[in-house]
């Protein structure tokens, strides 16, 4: 069948609502990547054969991810008419356990994380027997979250059309092409406030209304998923949980353009995304709601996607656009801008997976709705991935606005382990490391940048105590200097110099000069680079340059490192009174440089040892110091 | 607008999606495919050569039948991926970017896996391990090479 009329629509709706609310058992495993690192495919398999060997009749799902990855593998478990229920850090036995517990008829309100309550439905808050159970938008992961971006992820089939009809999808679509002209389509972008969520915050309708202005017998539209920064994975969770929400956006976003054609382009890096996307395309031009005639309104749309093959420039656009053409993912100087010559030569607009996601919202609910969210000028919510040393961990969505201390302490839970937060990166290589002085800040784009670091594509690491700023800079060069692609100087040279004076520094061979030097070439790596790739890459130097400035000086003056991370300023020792002698760090010890028998003093050989603090790490009775 | 347009070449991607063709099959990219690529797509085989060489997810050399990328992105980093990787080092006696003398194991770096909650994480092709700690490696790497492992484990034991 096609979907031609809205009521084509209505019918896989309601096909999409009898499995997303089935009668009977549902149960959902998020099995997103991260997910399955954590084990979800053993959880499912257990899940699957003992309800198999029990005889339970249930629909079982993989799904992708809720966003509370810290608690993975999570299992949500519905039972009509009783409740709905997540189950966190689930083991393949406690999998069995519960398929034996439902099995008998029980919804089991232990070990439960949370109650998914549903909306205008007999399962909207939870029945007595599971009034213990803390509510889902209650916890404080998510009590400030407002999902726009993620609202199907973790919830439907993310190959099911149905589900994503079920959940208003392709609604926004019909209006556009059946209500609206392309300019109304832009002017609601454009009142929504919406910016470019792939991190330089440009408004979305601005650009989209300088493609639509071009004459050209060809444009086309891009879809940005070569998320390359280190620390974000939130637009690898949209395209792994939610496929169809960005193929929506990009229909209508062609459509306001006056493009056919789009490219959907994934890193190589995450073949499940690829996977996904690659079966969404086929389910939806099966259905005619990608290729000719869509909705029957005349207007023709086809996307394909584009693999990557492991090259962080080509997240920026026009190295993105070259590596489609057939050539290498090199940037070339703008203007002129893409969206008056891009792709071949044509006007194509590109736009980042998340901003695609959220064009549909935006056109179903309105400009007004959207505007309604965060502050004056930055709209709408921002989606980040909230790693490192830090409690909680996951994807958080929230409205723009909102401070650095509800991010990190609110949300995130405080410093992993009860450890003292001291930085907060934001936008991977190209962002910086803000003290936890600014944990008033507000989250804009604005604020972002003035505060030296940037709102980028999603990352947000945590670093605490143990972690060396310097080394931290010395990190990101290395990382640049890598990815450079060696079309411009200023990039190719300076990055490699800056790390260079890193090492130098990291080693304990810095001078106070070298302080000066990795000032002025940042400056100019800043000043004179092709691309953004280059213009950004001192930032993380800059800005820990800027609130860590004592670290660097501890490094170059003192020769320590006060993290107890740079291995040329730490020994570490086994303390006497404290090792029991249980012989973890011996195994652990990658060069064997840990000796001792079992049950007596152990000792480190300072000759083999090569200060990499898994003994530390390990030990037990924290009988391992590190001197600095 | 020109009268006539340039009609657009036939589809995007086609070169990456090409080489990828390729490296799933051998491996990685032999000379000869290399050059029969370049003959059906129309292009230069010096065009191809320079995206086989850009892109770090080709290689003109063999590599082993399992690839494992230990991941170095930021949250990994911050959380050991180094010391893992000296481990995964120790543990097979290669270097990164070495491939062991069986063709079994190629070892790479890779800078973010996105899966950066459950660092650290390394990927054996496209299986996924996060949370990882040391002691996880015999477990994972003897399902990749069943019997090589078994054998340094008994010799470990002295059996």
């Amino acid at each position: 069948m096609k979907v031609r009329t809205r009521s084509d629509l209505a019918k896989l709706r309601s096909d999409g609502l009898s499995t997303l609310y089935p009668p009977g058992l549902r149960i959902s495993v998020g099995m997103a990547t991260c997910g399955l690192a954590a084990g979800a495919a053993e959880v499912y398999d257990a899940l699957h054969d003992e309800a198999d060997r029990l005889g339970l009749y249930l629909m079982l799902i993989p799904t992708g991810c809720i966003g509370y990855c810290q608690q993975e593998p999570l299992v949500d478990v519905r039972v009509s008419g009783r409740g709905r229920l997540l189950y966190a850090r689930v083991t393949p036995d406690r999998a069995r356990n519960m398929i034996a517990s439902l099995a008998a008829g029980d919804l089991p309100a232990e070990g439960a994380l949370a109650y998914i309550p549903e909306e205008n439905s007999e399962l909207s808050k939870p029945s007595e027997a599971l009034a213990g159970v803390p509510l889902l938008n209650e916890l404080p992961f998510y009590s400030q979250q407002r999902k726009i971006v993620l609202r199907n992820s973790g919830l439907i089939d993310p190959v099911s059309l149905e589900e994503y009809i079920a959940r208003e999808g392709y609604q926004s679509l019909a209006l556009a092409l059946l209500d609206d002209t392309p300019q109304g389509v832009i002017d609601h972008v454009l009142d929504s406030g919406l910016r470019g969520r792939g991190g330089a915050g440009f408004p979305t309708g601005r650009k989209w209304q300088t493609c639509h202005g071009i004459q050209a017998q060809s444009k086309y539209i891009i879809c940005n998923g070569d998320e390359g920064d280190p620390g974000a994975y939130v637009d690898r969770t949209v395209l792994e949980g939610d496929p169809y929400s960005v193929i929506e956006g990009m229909t209508i976003g062609g459509y306001a353009i006056g493009a056919r054609e789009g490219f959907i382009y994934v890193r190589d890096e995450y073949p499940l995304a690829i996977e996904r996307i690659t079966q969404a395309l086929a389910q939806a031009e099966k259905l005619g709601l990608l290729g000719e005639n869509i909705f029957s309104s005349g207007f023709d749309f086809n996307a394909s996607i584009v693999r990557g093959a492991g090259a962080f420039v080509c997240g920026e656009e026009t190295a993105l656009i070259s590596s489609i053409e057939g050539g290498l993912g090199e940037p070339r100087p703008r203007p002129p801008f893409p969206a008056t010559s891009g792709l071949w030569g044509k006007p194509t607009i590109i736009n980042n997976v998340k901003t695609l996601a959220t064009i549909p919202a935006i056109i179903r609910h309105g400009a007004d709705w959207y505007a309604s969210i965060g502050t004056e000028g930055n709209t709408g919510t921002v989606v980040f991935s909230l790693v490192g040393k830090v409690a909680n961990t996951g994807l958080v969505e929230v409205p723009l606005g909102l401070t650095l201390y509800d991010m990190i302490e609110s949300i995130g839970g405080g410093g992993l382990n009860g450890k003292q937060v001291k930085a907060i990166q934001t936008g991977g290589p190209s962002g910086g490391c803000l003290p936890t002085a600014l944990y008033n800040l507000p989250i804009t784009y604005e604020n972002m940048t003035q505060a030296g670091s940037i709102m980028g594509s999603g990352g947000m690491v945590v670093m605490d105590e143990d972690t060396c700023m310097v080394d931290v800079a010395r990190y990101f060069l290395g990382f640049t200097m890598a990815e450079s692609c060696g079309k411009c100087t200023p990039c190719r040279e300076g990055t490699r110099y800056m790390y260079d004076i890193l090492t130098r520094i990291t080693s304990g061979e810095g001078t106070l000069k070298d302080l000066e030097l990795l000032e002025e070439v940042a400056e100019w790596v800043k000043t004179a680079s092709l691309c953004g790739l280059g213009q950004t890459a001192p930032n993380p130097v800059l800005s820990t340059l800027r609130y860590f400035r004592d670290e660097y000086e501890a490094h170059v003056k003192d020769k320590r490192c006060p993290a107890g991370f740079c291995r040329a300023l730490i020994r570490l020792t086994i303390l006497p009174d404290l090792c029991t002698g249980c012989g973890l760090c011996q195994r652990e010890c990658p060069v064997g440089a840990i000796s001792g028998e079992k049950k007596k003093l152990h000792v480190i050989d300072q000759e083999l040892c090569t200060h990499c603090r898994l003994c530390y790490n390990i030990c037990p009775e924290g009988a391992v110091e590190i001197v600095r | 607008m020109p009268l006539i347009e340039q009609p657009p070449p036939p589809s995007g991607g086609a070169l990456l999606a090409k080489l990828h063709e390729i490296n799933a099959k051998h491996g990685y990219l032999p000379e000869q495919y290399l050059r029969s690529a370049a003959d059906k797509l129309g292009i230069p085989l010096s065009q191809v050569y320079s995206a086989a060489t850009f892109y770090s997810a080709f290689s003109l050399k063999p590599r082993g039948r399992h690839t494992i990328k230990v991941c170095m992105g930021t949250a990994c980093y911050i959380r050991g991926g180094d010391r893992l990787l000296e481990k995964v080092e120790a543990t097979l006696g290669l270097k990164n970017g070495e491939t062991t003398n069986d063709l079994v194991f190629t070892l790479e770096t890779v800078h973010c896996l996105g899966s950066c909650s459950m660092a650290p994480v390394m990927r054996v092709d496209n299986d996924t391990y996060g949370r990882m700690k040391a002691d996880h490696l015999p477990r994972i790497l003897k399902k990749y090479r069943p019997i090589d492992i078994a054998a340094q484990e008994f010799k470990e034991q002295g059996i």
